[in-house]
């Protein structure tokens, strides 16, 4: 390669978009850019170019903590065991109306 | 480094235990793997999954990127000479898409563990592979027309069972990818309609076209399944979902009506339909000459992969000045917080 200033070593930045208002911002996919700025013009130009938003967010990709894809069972369990706080756990009301 | 884009770190086995862990997880992993695979659901950027499951889908991926992107070369060759201004917007946002299909593959395999750079410089040194399809030459204004018809549309039919590819990222990328192919090969289309409907000498030129190219976007559906060793591993990874026999058959069927609409003909005296089958029976393709595209021997193989490199060169101060400008405000806003904090 002739040039030390690729553009893959242009940090990575993911790229957040709201489709339109009252939506919120949702992940459509990553791009690489020297800065913020730059980051947010080429999420226009590459994630919005049929009027796919109205909004866009980037974030540098190293600035994201994620949960251990490993210890997903044990660590999303708590929730899982917990039916009463699903409103179908109740189920004496059966038939009464507005409840 | 982002969710999206963690691989596992390396084991580093320092004694007997840690590799009985490493081992167990690897066990643990490949059952869970089994299982969302069994259950048609998704496997993600961080997930386990086979090292031969990763290696394949890099090289699937990247060299569906690296075809995006050399893609746009036949085409963007007419944007100056396109014969209006209309048209001339029209191939212009059309190669744009292709850079952004090139950018969201990338993004893709790169969630994978691959550096970005790496690609690009397979791709660079030549070592890479693309579709053969763009080392054909586009002479003349109706082969765009046949590029987005027959190209595009081959492009479509491989692509929209890809977006329920078992890999996350490569699914999302596709399902993009489909939702701006369809104006692509519309857009072909009409260009051959409206020569095809125009003087003697321009329905001359729409057919020859299509002469030229029907038979190597057919190809772009990969070798005979006989021929095509990856294919069934493939397959039952759920990557891909079709045999290349199966989509190539469904191409043809498609096209039949289509031609018919433009008022041209497929080059193919043995194309006929087949009650029984309910298909169109179709004549066999020149492999010979396929296999000598791929390995490089293609009309324009050379020029696209100059061409390639004398845009990354000339492109290199543009990146480099970026870098710059981006390091000088840095500097500029640690000034101004040190003598703020100085205050
Ligand atoms: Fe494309
Ligand atoms: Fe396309």
């Amino acid at each position: 390669m002739t040039s030390s200033a690729d553009s893959s070593s242009w940090p990575l930045w993911e790229v957040f978009i709201r489709s339109s208002r009252g939506l919120s911002h949702v992940h459509a996919g990553s791009l690489h850019a020297p800065d913020a700025t730059m980051a947010i013009r080429n999420a226009r130009d590459l994630y919005t170019r049929r009027n796919e938003g109205t909004s866009v967010w980037v974030v540098p990709a190293a600035a994201i903590m994620a949960s251990d894809p490993d210890s997903k069972g044990a660590y999303f369990e708590s929730a899982q065991g917990k039916s009463y706080r699903h409103a179908t756990y109740y189920t004496q009301s059966e038939g009464v109306k507005h409840l | 480094m982002s969710p999206e884009n963690h691989q596992h770190a390396p084991l580093h086995l320092a004694d007997e235990g840690d590799a009985a862990t490493a081992l167990a997880e690897a066990e643990a992993g490949q059952h869970r793997f089994d299982e969302l695979i069994a259950e048609d659901s998704r496997i993600e950027p961080r997930d386990w999954m086979p090292e031969s499951y990763r290696k394949s889908l890099v090289r699937q991926v990247s060299q569906h990127a690296h075809s995006e992107i050399i893609g746009m070369q036949p085409e963007g060759n007419w944007i100056s000479r396109a014969p209006s201004l209309k048209r001339k917007a029209i191939l212009m946002a059309k190669v744009q898409d292709e850079a952004g299909h090139g950018l969201y593959l990338y993004s893709a395999a790169e969630t994978l563990g691959r550096p970005r750079e790496e690609m690009y410089d397979q791709l660079y040194s030549g070592k890479a592979k693309y579709s053969s399809i763009f080392n054909y030459p586009a002479r003349t204004w109706a082969d765009i027309g046949a590029i987005g018809w027959l190209v595009d549309g081959a492009a479509i039919v491989n692509q929209v069972p890809l977006c329920r590819a078992s890999y996350g990222p490569y699914g999302r990328a596709m399902v993009r990818i489909c939702k701006e192919e369809s104006f692509h090969q519309r857009q072909g289309w009409e260009i051959l309609y409206s020569l095809s409907h125009g003087t003697e000498a321009q329905h001359q030129m729409a057919q020859d076209a299509v002469d030229r190219f029907y038979g190597p976007a057919l190809q772009m559906f990969g070798p005979p399944d006989g021929d095509s060793p990856n294919s069934q591993q493939s397959m039952e990874w759920k990557i891909k979902r079709f045999t290349n026999d199966e989509l190539r058959q469904r191409f043809v069927d498609m096209l039949v009506p289509q031609v018919e609409a433009l008022g041209l003909t497929l080059p193919d005296p043995e194309l006929k339909w087949n009650e029984e089958r309910g298909h169109y029976d179709f004549g066999d393709l020149d492999w010979d000459e396929f296999f000598a595209v791929i390995k490089g021997n293609g009309p324009l193989s050379r020029q696209r992969l100059e061409h390639y490199r004398k845009a990354r060169d000339e492109g290199a101060w543009v990146r480099e000045a970026a870098v710059a400008y981006a390091n000088h405000q840095a500097q500029g806003r640690d000034r101004d917080q040190a003598a703020l904090i100085g205050a």
